[in-house]
């Protein structure tokens, strides 16, 4: 069975754009018009982060914008009452990226079964090891029809990466470079390399490159060696002290899609 | 029996919950680190450099006066003797001789009152390694003269700026670094946290504690087993030490005291036993001070090293289980025992120190119990807290 993201990759293979965004932030309510803004402006995957108070995979950019959702009274159950009414108003795949505490304190149950009242299409859960997900949760999400996206980096063994396709439903989340999220912009041939290694594996998940992903010319570059890039630290730092996020939103989609 | 699974999980507790980024260094660690430990080399130079460099054994001392006033008899198990002036020695000794077998060029720690840090930068100095410690920058503050002596030793010393600028964060910010700086680095972590096989790995570099005190109290007592342990726990190193060889002797009672801040229910606490839930911290499936949406919460204690919103897993399942107890102390009865012991005993204590000390008073025992206190670490470091009270005490 097809979810909005399966379908999506069904029909578009190339120059997938996958902006992140915190949920919450710059303000508690603007979770729907950034989603709807995207959506409209040409991104093909939204990928709504959960604000957490230690987001270890992330730079100082997610992590501030993390801390301002919260103290703005951002929190899971709040997010999900917000997505409440999102699929009466766009069918773009919608993905939640989270950490581990967060979904086994809300309850992974409970979090699955908002995830499809709400019509979420995947997860990527950073910390979530791979063999746990696939002794505890692969078939609760295999049942719910819910997606999910592991990591892999330029450290990651070959014979890893071939478990991480078989076990990924969503795509292959290619971290660019051995770092946090926001710290380096543009791409060198070392990174390229790297890409090429990835794409001569002939993966049968999609992937999409992310980290280090900011302009126009890094998300073009990134898309010829994957199905597309993710962008999030850059759309972040974009809309801080913005106060018409959805002018912004629509302002920087089209820096990125158009020449 | 108390036993590691093959996963790395204390019963419930344990595990490596970390980003992909983290996983090879990591895996590296889980796959080698017994057979590279337990290497008849580096058994010798870790056992060398404990004795000659470290000042080990350090003594099990009859302390008559406490003895007297709390009418048992109380051993003080003497870390606070150790070089650099704590137990944390014990580990960074071990990790950097497991570093050098790794090929690792760069040492990344994280420390809350110090003491890590310093004694991270001690062996790195020995070692000629370079070495970055990360430090909350409120720890900065408080722990001024340990923050003088990892620069005097060479380390750069980065000021952790996010969240509650204390141990947690610092942490944090130890991680990112690691994830920075893949190949070349190896981070040392000082206590028995973070994924596995950290917690394992320092608890066996600690746990020379209590094989010493073994042979210390038979010589002394007759008996190698004292009737009750009692250590301070913030992650939780210096009671696994004292603690592992006694895990499974269920006649020696464990005493695990944790920081109760202001007071456990005063909204400014860090004990984790009481106050936390199961989660996951720093990699680690564990008890941490969380909100009901999970994320952390900051704690407080007066001393830096028991400043962290979780234990170590080993003794979220010690505690669960019932097999270890645990005792919280206030800020001001860790003070007042710190003057207590100084003034009777003539040692200046560690503020993380002190805690364990004054759990005396709230625990029960019987006269002709022989008691083992560990001595985690010596008052050098605390003397600007400690003058702040010197007209009170």
């Amino acid at each position: 069975m097809l979810n909005r993201l399966t379908k999506l990759f069904e029909n578009k293979r190339e120059n997938l754009l996958t902006v992140y965004f915190t949920a919450g932030y710059p303000k508690l309510d603007d979770t729907e018009t950034i989603i709807c803004s995207l959506a409209e402006s040409g991104a093909n995957i939204i990928e709504i982060g959960i604000p957490y108070s230690d987001p270890l995979a992330d730079g100082p950019v997610i992590q501030e914008s993390g801390m301002a959702a919260i103290d703005g009274g951002m929190t899971l159950q709040v997010l999900f009452n917000q997505l409440t009414d999102i699929r009466t108003k766009t069918q773009v795949p919608l993905i939640l990226m989270g950490y581990f505490n967060q979904l086994l304190q809300y309850g992974v149950d409970k979090f699955l079964d908002d995830c499809v009242k709400t019509g979420i299409d995947g997860l990527i859960i950073p910390d979530l090891p791979l063999m746990e997900y696939e002794q505890f949760y692969k078939d609760k999400l295999t049942q719910r029809n819910i997606s999910i996206s592991f990591l892999i980096t330029p450290q990651t063994e070959e014979s890893r990466i071939h478990k991480v396709d078989a076990l990924s439903t969503g795509f292959i989340y290619v971290v660019s470079d051995s770092s946090i999220t926001g710290m380096k912009t543009g791409i060198s041939n070392h990174q390229i390399s790297y890409f090429e290694r990835i794409k001569s594996l002939h993966l049968s998940t999609p992937q999409l490159i992310g980290f280090g992903i900011s302009d126009r010319e890094s998300y073009l570059t990134a898309s010829k060696y994957a199905n597309g890039a993710i962008i999030g630290s850059a759309f972040i730092k974009h809309l801080k002290d913005k106060n018409e996020v959805d002018n912004a939103t629509a302002d920087f989609i089209n820096l990125i899609l158009k020449p | 029996m108390i036993q590691l699974s093959e996963n790395g999980y204390y019963g419930s507790f344990g595990g490596a919950y970390i980003p992909e980024m983290l996983y090879p260094n990591v895996k590296e660690l889980q796959e080698n680190y017994l057979s590279m430990i337990y290497a008849d080399d580096f058994q010798r130079e870790f056992y060398y450099l404990l004795k000659d460099y470290v000042g080990r054994p350090t003594p099990l001392y009859l302390a008559e006066n406490l003895s007297a006033k709390h009418n048992a008899t109380i051993y003080l198990k003497r870390e606070d003797l150790c070089h650099t002036g704590a137990h944390k020695i014990n580990n960074t000794i071990g990790q950097i001789l497991l570093a050098k077998k790794l090929n690792k060029k760069r040492i990344i720690a994280e420390t809350g009152a110090g003491q890590h840090g310093v004694a991270t930068a001690t062996v790195c100095a020995r070692m000629g390694l370079e070495c970055i410690i990360y430090m909350g920058a409120v720890d900065i503050k408080r722990q001024a003269p340990n923050v003088a002596r990892m620069k005097m030793l060479g380390a750069t010393v980065i000021s952790a700026t996010s969240g509650s600028q204390t141990l947690k964060d610092a942490t944090n910010e130890a991680i990112r670094d690691w994830i920075n700086n893949p190949v070349d680095t190896h981070y040392i972590i000082g206590s028995v946290v973070g994924p596995h096989p950290y917690p394992d790995l320092v608890a066996r570099f600690q746990s020379v504690i209590s094989e010493e005190m073994k042979s210390q109290l038979l010589e002394a007592t007759g008996r190698e087993n004292p009737d009750l342990i009692i250590a301070c726990v913030g992650g939780g190193s210096n009671a696994a030490g004292a603690y592992y060889h006694y895990l499974n002797d269920l006649d020696v009672r464990l005493i695990a005291v944790e920081a109760a801040g202001e007071g456990v229910y005063s909204g400014k606490s860090a004990a984790t036993s009481i106050l936390g839930t199961e989660g996951i911290i720093h990699g680690s499936r564990t008890l941490l001070m969380q909100t009901t949406d999970g994320q952390i919460v900051e704690p407080h204690s007066i001393s830096a090293g028991l400043d962290y919103p979780g234990i170590g897993p080993l003794h979220a399942h010690l505690i669960t289980t019932g097999r270890a107890e645990a005792v919280s102390v206030t800020d001001e009865n860790a003070l007042k025992a710190a003057f207590e012991l100084s003034r009777i005993e003539g040692i200046i204590p560690a503020l993380e120190t002190a805690h364990a000390i004054h759990a005396l008073e709230d625990i029960s025992f019987k006269s002709s119990d022989v008691i083992v206190i560990n001595l985690s670490g010596r008052g050098d470091k605390d003397l600007n807290t400690y003058m702040e009270y010197l007209d009170k005490y």
